[in-house]
């Protein structure tokens, strides 16, 4: 018997390049925009792209930034992956069993109310301004997210899948990795893409209210002497290593999960 | 010798929603199987053959009544092997991966890839069941109940809604393998003649709640199997005898080309 598999349309080259290069083309207009904007109004309020980069480049050779910013990520990665793993096995205990969900579900639509700004309060309060107390709120903010978005899709699991996994007496740890998990991969993806975005900008607030170092704590500083130069440095610095978690990371993993699709 | 299933469903009633009445699937339902043997398990849609299957693979514990299966050699736990309805092969997962994923990690390399070419898909190993036809898939699904070697195994009318080329290909393949790997076969059919191709004793199932109406011997040699002639003249006795069984005959009626 032969056998032949359908051959994936491959993606032609330039409609690849033709994304980027529009991708370029609308940074490139961005940064025009500003530039013309800042020389026009001509204020210490608008630095210019230009005096930004020049105070990025600086602060990263002789200025403590690339210090600042290793913490700073050190917390968004550590906030992040216990949000995940929390809120997962909530998720799928409340997407299982309905007992507990029925038990539970109040609380999950109060903290998901709970603004960042309380929880945060709260925390500092209560435990002191320490780096427990600040990662812990940070994934606080998060895990109802999470535990939200797997919940759906532990209530979308295929039984038929399970049964077969249980009728071959297929271990619980096989059944977990190969039949279970992959059923959720494209939300635990969807979790945790809008995760990063909202733990690195919680996580700036939790270091400008109680921490004394990272990125959100440097703003601050030259928050309070109207430096918008170093502000904009140091935000840009950052937003471009979340941008490059994004690419480098989750797309790629994304991709891999993905693969039996195409 | 004991059997190598022996099945005795007192109940087996699913529960309704909001305290409406419950279904009554199956009742007094008994059945013994031998080592070795091919039996269909013949009845009407909705006579809870399925749920019979499930309630023998121990996918189903909530009825009455008592199951049990001869220990496989060695007295370790009886292995069965469940060919479902629907192939339930993981999409995610190769061909390769599916099969290797209900053997010990460590002997799936030799079993797998001799089993793929048992059912002719040595060359699809790397495939991801999306891109199988209907056909493979089917194949993919039998070679993984065979590859555990299992002591008893199930089939769930593994070969409906195939076209009719395909059905034979298969039935014919299903055959072969069992001849070279002999095992305790239960096959789950609503086609009278497909029973009657296959098996060497027919169990008639009554229309729900389901139990045992006939058990008959099929007393055709195999050679005999590919003369339509006689497996016709089988059906219409059988159908003769038992005319609650019409409406599987019904649908049997289909023309064998």
């Amino acid at each position: 018997m032969s056998v032949s598999a359908p051959v994936a349309p491959r993606a032609s080259s330039w409609l690849v390049s033709s994304a980027l290069a529009q991708r370029i083309g609308s940074v490139a207009l961005f940064l025009a925009v500003w530039q013309i904007t800042a020389d026009a109004v001509d204020s210490r309020l608008l630095p210019s792209a230009s005096a930004v980069f020049v105070a990025l480049v600086h602060e990263c050779v002789h200025g403590p930034l690339l210090f600042h910013l290793g913490i700073t990520l050190a917390r968004v990665a550590a906030a992040f992956v216990i949000a995940m793993v929390v809120g997962t096995a909530i998720g799928i205990v409340m997407g299982r069993s309905r007992t507990i969900d029925a038990l539970f579900d109040s609380w999950l639509v109060l903290l998901l109310n709970l603004p960042a700004l309380v929880i945060i309060v709260l925390a500092y309060v209560w435990f002191g301004l320490t780096e427990a107390a600040a990662i812990g709120a940070v994934a606080v903010n998060k895990i109802p997210n999470t535990a939200v978005t797997l919940r759906e899709g532990a209530r979308a699991l295929d039984r038929s899948y399970s049964d077969m996994a249980a009728s071959f007496h297929v271990g619980r740890w096989r059944t977990l990795r190969h039949v279970i998990l992959p059923q959720l991969y494209p939300y635990i993806f969807a979790a945790a893409r809008s995760g990063l975005a909202l733990v690195w900008k919680i996580v700036l607030i939790v270091e400008l209210l109680g921490m004394s170092n990272g990125v959100g704590f440097e703003i601050q500083l030259y928050f309070q002497q109207f430096d918008v130069t170093d502000i904009l440095a140091y935000t840009i610095a950052f937003v471009a290593v979340i941008q490059l978690i994004e690419w480098a990371i989750f797309q790629p993993l994304e991709r891999r999960a993905g693969r039996w699709r195409q | 010798m004991t059997p190598a299933l022996s099945a005795h469903i007192r109940e087996k009633r699913y529960p309704r929603a909001r305290g409406a009445k419950s279904h009554l699937a199956l009742a007094g339902l008994s059945l013994e199987i031998a080592a070795g043997e091919f039996v269909a398990l013949v009845g009407p849609s909705g006579c809870g053959k399925t749920t019979f299957l499930n309630i023998v693979a121990g996918l189903d514990a909530d009825f009455t009544g008592e199951v049990e299966l001869a220990p496989g050699s060695g007295g370790r736990a009886a292995r069965v092997g469940y060919v479902f309805q629907e192939p339930r092969l993981l999409p995610w997962r190769t061909v390769y991966e599916n099969i290797a994923l209900v053997l010990p990690a460590q002997r799936a390399e030799a079993i797998v890839d001799p089993m793929l070419q048992a059912v002719g898909l040595g060359g699809a190993r790397d495939l991801y069941p999306p891109q199988l036809s209907v056909g493979m898939s089917r194949r993919v699904s039998i070679a993984r109940a065979f590859a555990i070697e299992p002591d008893l195994l199930l089939m769930d009318e593994p070969f409906v809604s195939l076209d009719h080329d395909t059905v034979e290909q298969l039935r014919e393949l299903l055959l072969e393998l069992w001849h070279a790997r002999p095992t305790t076969v239960l096959f789950v059919t609503h086609d009278l003649r497909e029973a009657l191709v296959l098996a060497d004793r027919l169990v008639l199932l009554s229309a729900a709640p389901g139990h045992v109406v006939a058990d008959v011997p099929v007393s055709l040699t195999r050679d005999h199997r590919h003369s339509g002639v006689d497996i016709e003249r089988l059906r219409s006795e059988i159908l003769r005898r038992h005319r609650e069984l019409i409406g599987a005959g019904t649908d049997a009626a289909t023309p064998v080309g």
